[in-house]
């Protein structure tokens, strides 16, 4: 078997082939004339419903998008863009499936692998229910109760968290969306996060009040009111003084997911003494075993940590898409204020994965610490690139840094480039990485004991991604990590 | 839309130009060489000066320090010959062959030139203009570079020395190449070339001395198999100093260098070094001490195009008052170069509150079979280990000064020629007995 991802590589026939030959299964009335221009906007926007204001800040994006040019500094190869070539509003319709039988037999098995149950396996397929709401199914599957979305929501409301799509947020919450939305990813930040500012789909509005700690992992809410939110996406969430939120999003099994260019932005600001942890899994498709297709992922993410002693978290797991181009970022503001940053970055086939995050030390004793954890397998090109910096105000700044690569094979690359910039002597900056292969000792101590290459490969490989894992809710950890396994499947013997 | 900015031209950009246009006809080398020079001077009238938006010129942007370019250095007098003679450097009391240039012209009659089997060392504008083979074959040859710097060396490069050391030679004693330069400020091109063959062995100072100058010198070093060479490079209280090394290293061979920058308004060292043959063991290292706005920037490419080689690079940085200190190391790995072993390490001491360290080590691998690393810390000293000295009666400046030398110490004990290590240590020692 070629080195592909067989995660994903299962929704090969479904995705990217249909999206070769269009989208003839839209709906007419939701959709927006092919390519970009001020009328695009002015039709998602009205499609939204959204405030003259908002339309406003998106024309005032896109006019400003015009001006920028594609960044080319990554170590990422891929063909021109021909932004005119999309449609920017007309998420894909998918092509509803009535039954398990339907769907693909690759899919269920991968499914089988990472223990997903089978009701729960509906949902992730796109299998529709006669009445066609797919929602329904997963409550009935997940938590077996029909009530229990009403449940969490009533949950929410009592503790005065406000959590909804962030569309409907620009039209109920327009003060909290006009102090926030752009505050930390400016609409002009990079050519990207303008164009995602301009024709944002939907995402999602998360405001923790005042001393209130969400009462659930944000994730579990997520999961089962997945709706499609589009190729770019558009995620505020706000801890007021005090409050705490863990925000999951992806999901650890394969989404189909036919749009293939993505730019999201992220938001988050912690105000004094709050703390938001952000967790994601991605894998999203990779492209076929000749690097055909594919996901291109631009994200921009980006934590302020505005008040006193408040502490962002980033954690991910990349297994997918072909191109990723994503720097999960804090900016450590408010004095006492921390930054983490935990990820795990697998490429396989020709997936190219440029991340990293950015680490921007303003406060007096602000902490980070970054732990990333790269694995190169196949043909591809697994970079970590990632900024630490400290301002000359920013006393008492500290930093640890640990990045290391695996290479699995001879035909991948591993690339590590850091920027560490202090300008204070108070600072203490410390930064390693090592890239190597695994150890043939501990591969043949495995073989040894009677497990097969890939056995020993995936035991060996969830060792070094170890300290990231730890860091993943729970409930996803488990499920992370059999993804791993999967995701380097063919990738040795 | 680049195209467009470029054609506005800063000052020093529209001296250089003017300063080729001018001396173009003058300048030594005919046929190739003349058209190398024609090629490397578009290059770098097309891209200009380097500045911050180029990657490997991200924090030293060279189009805004230089505000003007110097006039080409003329031929030197007989005054600054003089001065040159005896002039005294830190490295002054080494047993060493000394060959001496003065305003970036060789000096013969200052210069010890007597014969030692296996050495033949010549000028390198002679050797220009002569058409020496050695150089028609090596000169802009040895390692492949866009760098506008370097364009801008090969378009103007005037004088330099020639070496050549012959299979199996090893040299008696230590080269010293003393640049000196008058009180006059100018621009200086230097371009050298050394070449060391089969087996030859040598140990190669290059010392550059407070000046006023504008000095842009590139060294193409090609160390043959099995060689064993130590290049160290000093530069003292230099205005504004590039140099680039450029090295080529064959199989088995032995190479270490040295830059030790001791203070300097703008100082930039390019290192570009290939291993071209399995098995070569190469230590890559450096040390910088800067205080007041003094900036330093030493810049690495490791390309290790032959497997099995190992090398290990360690810059430290002492950086007091505003100064900036730069370290970027790339090492690369290419495809084929299973069991590299790669080791880098940058560390910066920061013992004033202004001052800036700046790091950016990187890896780019391609090989699975390899070893490779980098650590990088920036920090001020160690409260605890003060604490330890002055619980024992060492007043707080004594302590500081032996925690700095054992910092920089470190390093510069890696150089194995005892003479240069000693007088290394004595130059950071005395530079902290200055420091107030």
């Amino acid at each position: 078997m070629p080195a592909v991802q067989e995660t994903v590589d299962q929704v090969r026939r479904i995705d990217v082939d249909q999206y070769k030959f269009g989208f003839e299964t839209l709906i007419e009335s939701d959709k927006a004339p092919k390519g970009l221009s001020e009328d695009t906007i002015r039709f998602i926007s009205a499609k939204k419903n959204e405030p003259d204001w908002m339309l406003a800040w998106r024309l005032e994006a896109y006019r400003r998008w015009l001006t920028m040019r594609e960044p080319t500094w990554a170590r990422v190869n891929y063909p021109k863009i021909d932004y005119q070539s999309y449609y920017y509003y007309a998420a894909p319709k998918k092509k509803a499936l009535t039954s398990l039988d339907e769907v693909d037999p690759e899919i269920l098995r991968t499914y089988e692998k990472l223990g997903i149950p089978l009701r729960e396996q509906e949902i992730l397929a796109g299998v529709e229910k006669a009445d066609g709401t797919r929602s329904r199914v997963a409550v009935d599957a997940v938590f077996d109760s029909v009530s229990v979305a009403t449940t969490f929501k009533e949950e929410l409301k009592k503790a005065g968290v406000i959590f909804m799509p962030i569309s409907e947020a620009i039209r109920e919450h327009p003060e909290l969306v006009k102090k926030y939305l752009g505050s930390v990813v400016p609409v002009t930040d990079n050519f990207f996060a303008t164009l995602n500012s301009a024709v944002f789909s939907d995402g999602s509005f998360v405001y923790v009040p005042e001393g209130v700690r969400c009462p659930m992992e944000l994730s579990t809410y997520f999961r089962i009111n997945e709706k499609n939110t589009g190729q770019f996406e558009r995620t505020l969430i706000i801890a007021d003084k005090g409050g705490y939120v863990s925000y999951l999003e992806g999901c650890t099994a394969p989404m189909r997911d036919e749009n293939q260019l993505h730019a999201a932005v992220v938001e988050l600001v912690a105000l004094e003494n709050a703390e938001i942890k952000y967790s994601t899994v991605q894998n999203w498709y990779p492209g076929d075993a000749q690097g055909r297709g594919g996901i291109f992922n631009f994200v921009t993410k980006r934590g302020d940590c505005r008040g006193k002693n408040s502490k962002i978290s980033w954690t991910q797991v990349e297994t997918g898409s072909a191109i990723t181009w994503k720097y999960p970022s804090c900016i450590l503001r408010g004095d006492n204020s921390r930054g983490e940053f935990y990820s795990i970055a697998i490429s396989n086939g020709h997936q190219q994965v440029d991340s990293g995050t950015k680490m921007l030390h303003l406060g007096k004793n602000t902490t980070s610490r970054i732990i990333s954890k790269g694995i190169a397998a196949g043909k591809s090109n697994n970079t970590y690139r990632g900024r630490v910096f400290a301002h000359q105000k920013a006393k008492g700044a500290r930093n640890f840094t640990n990045c290391d690569s695996l290479l699995i094979g001879d035909q991948c690359g591993a690339h590590t480039v850091p920027y560490i910039e202090a300008k204070n002597s108070s600072t203490i900056f410390e930064h390693e990485a090592t890239t190597s292969k695994i150890s043939e000792d501990m591969l043949f101590y495995c073989r040894q004991r009677g497990m097969s290459a890939e056995e020993a490969t995936a035991l060996v490989v969830n060792g070094f991604v170890k300290d990231v894992l730890q860091q993943l809710p729970m409930e996803f950890a488990v499920e992370a990590q059999k993804l791993i396994s999967i995701s380097l499947e063919g990738s040795v013997g | 839309m680049t195209a467009d900015l470029r054609t506005i031209k800063t000052p020093a950009e529209q001296a250089l130009h003017d300063a080729y246009a001018e001396a173009r006809a003058n300048l030594p080398g005919k046929g190739a060489l003349a058209k190398l020079r024609e090629d490397a001077f578009r290059h770098f009238d097309a891209t200009g000066l380097p500045h911050r938006r180029i990657e490997e010129w991200k924090y030293t942007d060279l189009r805004a320090l230089m505000r003007d370019a110097k006039p080409l250095a003329g031929a030197p007098d007989e005054a600054a010959k003089a001065r040159a003679k005896n002039a005294g450097s830190m490295v002054a009391g080494l047993d060493c062959r000394r060959l001496v240039f003065v305003d970036g012209v060789f000096a013969p009659e200052l210069s010890d030139l007597s014969s030692e089997q296996g050495l033949t060392v010549g000028s390198m504008a002679d050797a220009l203009a002569k058409g020496d083979p050695l150089v028609t074959a090596y000169v802009g040859k040895t390692i492949e570079t866009d760098d506008a710097i370097v364009a801008l060396n090969t378009a103007l490069m005037g004088d330099g020395i020639v070496i050549r050391i012959s299979a199996g030679a090893t040299l008696r004693r230590p080269i010293l190449i003393d640049f000196a330069s008058s009180i006059q400020p100018s621009s200086i091109f230097l371009r050298s070339l050394i070449v060391i063959e089969k087996g030859g062995k040598a140990l190669i100072v290059e010392n550059h001395d407070a000046n006023a100058s504008q000095i842009n010198a590139a060294l193409e070093l090609v160390v043959g198999e099995g060689a064993e060479v130590d290049y160290v490079k000093i530069a003292r209280g230099q205005t504004i100093h590039v140099g680039t090394l450029m090295a080529s290293v064959g199989a088995q061979a032995k190479f270490n260098t040295f830059n030790f920058t001791l203070g300097g308004a703008t100082v930039r060292n390019q290192n570009l070094v290939r291993f071209d043959g399995q098995g070569t063991v190469s230590g890559i290292r450096g040390a910088t001490l800067l205080r007041a706005k003094e900036h330093a920037d030493n810049t690495l490419l490791i390309d290790h195009a032959a497997g099995a080689c190992e090398s290990r690079e360690q810059f430290r940085s002492v950086l007091d008052g505003e100064s900036s200190g730069v370290f970027q190391g790339k090492i690369i790995v290419r495809p084929h170069a299973q069991k590299t072993d790669a080791k880098m390490s940058s560390n910066a001491l920061l013992i004033s509150d202004d001052a800036e360290a700046d790091n950016k080590p990187e890896l780019e691998i391609f090989a699975d079979d390899v070893q490779c690393g980098h650590g990088a810390t920036a920090g001020a000293l160690d409260e605890n280990q003060k604490f330890y000295l002055m619980a024992r009666g060492i007043p707080e400046k004594e302590a500081d000064a032996l925690l700095i030398q054992a910092f920089v110490g470190e390093v510069i004990d890696m150089i194995a020629h005892e003479g240069v290590r000693d007088a290394l240590l004595n130059a950071a020692a005395e530079w902290l007995a200055a420091r107030d």
